[in-house]
């Protein structure tokens, strides 16, 4: 076993203290880690869990009443504590200083306060759990949620609230550092496209966050003291209560999707030793997907009893947003061109996600179209589409960023062959999974149903079946990157002989991440420019 | 419902062939772009495999032209896309005037519809083949969503107001009918079956439950009952308007708007009467809500439509 020489921010300070008071954004990105993972095993449990209970078309495993607590914690869990904070939170915290070649965060101490807050409003989840859990789907769409449902939708409601803050520091804190921390020379233009991404996530998160945060105080509100806001027994109205949600959680979205298109751009340039092609335009694109995404919340709601005229606005801007994501992906496309590719792991899910995202995304073109929607509205068929998306796209992307940073977070490197297998295992698993649940919604199988007709069974077994490899797809790399830990190969500054700062530092890096400020005199993935 | 493993649908409703058409035109668009992505990410990924000791390749800033080309012809497709479905749309939303109507109110968890003929039904609904059907819905309590598949249409139900769904069913047989908005517990038991049946056969069965009366005869008695024709009658000295021949006209407000009198505005003068005054006429009306039950609303709005000729005989 090869050790590790020198000091870095893993081994300045010991002892649980050194940790968790650390202000070094680097040590505040792996608490994150950590978290994060756990948070994504137990909502992956409970996804298992539902997997098992639609083997049969009988709701014979558990109760409705807990069948509905599952698929609620399932939703909360993913959506709010990993797929929200996973990419931004760890590799964005990770890399962002050190990619605009600052020390540390604009606010340190506001980035660590992020992740107590993240943790507070985790803890306010658990103790729902504790107490009985919570039964109105992650939606919490009223007056079920403020008026009917028997469970602890209170307690669930400030934890998501109180998450929220979390998002909403974190994506201040990225805005301020990338606007007043960059290194001489790293103008605008010289960022890399991750760095782009998070700015435009940021901007979602710091906008749209607090108006989920009122909403759901709202909720809280009408169930406590029966202010009439949502409820129409009360004189409120549940519509309002589905356009405040959706104006955040459709944005919230591109929170999960845009950071990890960001790490798209960064894998597709290393592995194809190229400059992205259309840098600008693919930088631009996260902007335009920041502000169009807020304008196409009401695609939530073709059949909710808004007007028709309204659906069709949605359904037109939603088609717009589609835009720019097309974009991007023809412009990686075009990277790909006359590149230098190598087949690595990071590159493997690179693929991975430019396959699942592009169906993902055209299956979102099915339920913009207004006529479609109708039908498959609420059905397996909008599952399907949104895990192509969010856990297709994003995980595939936050995997594929973990093992590309791998070796400058640890300093080592992860096993090349296991890598590549579990990105093929979780890939196969995944389409698996979930390319059934888009036939069985269009047959009609309606979502958040604890049993279903016979005749669904056939494709809900295959689905089942596929969760069962994505499991243990997922699972793989949990070994092998902790086996890595002690095992790996030293990797030295720069394993993939790659462009950019965080690759001309050491690995583990430094805690104060550079020697003195760097000077940054070329563009971004400035690859094949000794031809010239 | 006949194939036990099916993997499409039964198309039964006048426009099922149309949404399954955009379906299959999305399908083969995803299809063509998804094997275009995916084909040229592995050719080139072969194709361009890393030699070893290769030099880097030559960088490509970028090239305008072909960003306008891949903007603009997935803007183009995706407009076609969406007015085909917004014209689809507009048909699924937009009932024919001479559809029939019958109403439907979820709650936690059952479905309940009423024929104005007067036979009810709890999650089962049947209508009669090729005659347009409209069900105007509402809830007794929280969001519900009547699924029809075979019809290839849904909408929610509220509670407070009243929403509509229409179709005309093309094939007899029977379907399945979903609540497809998470409703609470028993949400996956909030279904039942509708029943296409022949014009002949349906008025069988309308008739079949003997001792059933009209829905308009029970909201005339209702109308009695809660004193309503004490204020409206069909003469000038009337405290409040006739409401002969209100159903779906044009009513003129006393803030000089109009708005068409359809069930959802019948709804809301009888339970909120204040928020919107018939011009000439003081809002004098009391409030029934909290008195009168959706049931019996439904019941007096179905009398309220059959006014068409001049009542003389009210009291
Ligand atoms: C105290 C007298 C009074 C009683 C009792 C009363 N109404 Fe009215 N109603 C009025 C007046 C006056 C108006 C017109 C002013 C307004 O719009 O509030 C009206 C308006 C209406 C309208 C709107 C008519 C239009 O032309 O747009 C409907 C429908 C209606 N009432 C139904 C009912 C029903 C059903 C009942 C019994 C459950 C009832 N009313 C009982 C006085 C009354
Ligand atoms: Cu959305
Ligand atoms: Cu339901």
């Amino acid at each position: 076993m090869t050790r590790l020489q020198r000091k870095h921010y893993i081994n300045n300070g010991y002892g649980a203290l050194s940790w968790f008071l650390t202000l070094d954004h680097k040590r505040i990105a792996l608490l994150y880690l950590i978290t994060a993972t756990l948070f994504f095993a137990l909502g992956g449990a409970f996804a298992i869990a539902i997997r098992l209970e639609l083997l049969t078309p009988a709701g014979d495993m558990v109760q409705s009443e807990t069948y509905n607590k599952m698929f609620t914690m399932h939703g909360i869990i993913m959506v709010f504590f990993f797929l929200i904070p996973a990419i931004p939170a760890v590799l964005g915290n990770f890399l962002l200083p050190i990619m605009i070649g600052a020390r540390d965060m604009a606010f340190p101490k506001l980035n660590l306060a992020s992740w107590y807050i993240y943790m507070l409003g985790g803890l306010f989840t658990f103790v729902a759990m504790a107490l009985g859990g919570v039964d109105t789907g992650w939606t919490f769409y009223t007056p079920y949620s403020s008026t009917y449902a028997n469970s602890q939708v209170i307690i669930t409601a400030l934890g998501v609230f109180i998450t929220g803050f979390s998002s909403i520091l974190t994506g201040l804190n990225f805005l301020v550092t990338i606007h007043t921390m960059r290194a001489p020379g790293m103008s605008w233009f010289r960022l890399p496209l991750f760095v782009w991404a998070h700015y435009a996530a940021s901007l979602i998160m710091v906008l749209g966050t607090p108006v989920v945060s009122i909403t759901i105080i709202l909720v809280a509100l009408e169930r406590l003291f029966h202010l009439g806001i949502f409820d129409p027994a009360l004189g409120g109205d549940p519509i309002l209560f589905q356009h405040l949600f959706w104006f955040y959680s459709h944005p919230a979205v591109y929170i999960m999707i845009l950071p990890a298109m960001g790490v798209m751009s960064e894998l597709i340039a290393t592995f194809s030793r190229k400059r992205i092609f259309g840098y600008s335009f693919v930088a631009s694109s996260s902007l335009a997907i920041a502000v169009l995404g807020f304008l196409v919340w009401g695609h939530h709601m073709f059949v909710s009893g808004q007007s028709m005229y309204a659906g069709l606005v949605f359904s037109i801007l939603s088609f717009l947003v589609a835009i720019p994501s097309a974009i991007k992906v023809f412009n990686w496309l075009a990277t790909l061109f006359r590149g230098s590719i190598s087949l690595q792991t990071p590159m493997i899910y690179a693929f991975g996600f430019i396959g699942l995202f592009t169906i993902g995304g055209l299956t979102g073109l099915f339920l913009a179209c207004l006529a479609v929607d109708v039908h498959v509205h609420d059905t397996y068929f909008i599952v399907a589409h949104f895990h192509y998306i969010m856990v297709g796209g994003v995980i595939m992307a936050y995997l594929g960023g973990i093992h590309y940073w791998w070796p400058k977070i640890t300093g080592r490197m992860y096993p090349e062959w296991w890598g590549k297998f579990s990105a093929v295992v979780i890939f196969i698993g995944f389409n698996l999974t979930f390319l059934p649940q888009f036939v069985v919604g269009y047959l009609g199988m309606p979502r958040r149903y604890h049993f279903y007709p016979e005749e669904f069974q056939i494709l809900n077994v295959l689905s089942t079946a596929g969760a069962s490899i994505l499991g243990i797809g997922y699972m793989i790399p949990l070994f092998y990157l902790v086996w890595s830990l002690r095992y790996g190969k030293v990797a030295g500054p720069n394993p993939w002989n790659a462009k950019g700062l965080e690759w001309t530092i050491p690995s583990p890096p430094p805690t104060e991440n550079f020697d003195g400020t760097p000077e940054v005199t070329e563009e971004a993935y400035n690859y094949g420019t000794n031809h010239a | 419902m006949n194939s036990k493993f099916p993997l499409f649908p039964e198309a039964a409703s006048s426009f099922a062939h149309h949404v399954d058409t955009l379906y299959f035109f999305l399908i083969a668009l995803s299809v063509f772009f998804s094997v275009l992505i995916f084909g040229l990410v592995l050719f080139f990924a072969f194709r361009y495999k890393r030699k070893p000791n290769a030099e880097d390749p030559k960088p490509m800033l970028g090239d305008l032209r072909l960003e306008l080309t891949w903007s603009i012809i997935p803007l183009l497709i995706t407009m076609v896309i969406f007015v085909w479905g917004g014209l689809l749309y507009y048909h699924q939303l937009t009932p024919p005037a001479n559809a029939q109507e019958i109403f439907g109110i979820g709650k936690q968890w059952m479905w309940k519809f009423y024929h104005p003929e007067g036979r009810n039904e709890i999650n089962e609904l049947h209508v009669p083949v090729g005659r347009p059907t409209k069900v105007i819905l509402t809830s007794e309590d929280v969001l519900h969503d009547l699924f029809i598949p075979a019809f290839r249409t849904k909408m929610d139900v509220l509670p407070g107001r009243y929403t509509q769904i229409w179709f005309t069913p093309t094939k007899t047989g029977t379907y399945h009918l979903f609540c497809a908005e998470y409703c609470g517990t028993k949400h996956a038991d909030m279904k039942g079956t509708v029943t296409v049946m022949s014009p002949l056969e349906y008025q069988g069965w309308l008739n079949g439950e003997l001792g059933q009366d009209r829905m308009d005869k029970t909201g005339k008695e209702l109308f009695k009952q809660f004193a309503c024709q004490t204020c409206h009658q069909d003469q000038s000295l009337s405290r409040g308007p006739s409401l002969t021949g209100v159903y779906d006209s044009m009513v003129l407000l006393n803030n000089g708007k109009t708005v068409k009198a359809d069930a959802d505005y019948l709804r809301e003068s009888i339970l909120k009467p204040k928020a919107k005054i018939v011009q000439g006429y003081d809002a004098i009306m009391p409030t029934y809500k909290g008195q009168i039950s959706e049931e019996q609303l439904i019941q007096i709005i179905e009398y309220i439509k059959s006014l068409k000729e001049p009542q003389k005989e009210v009291n």
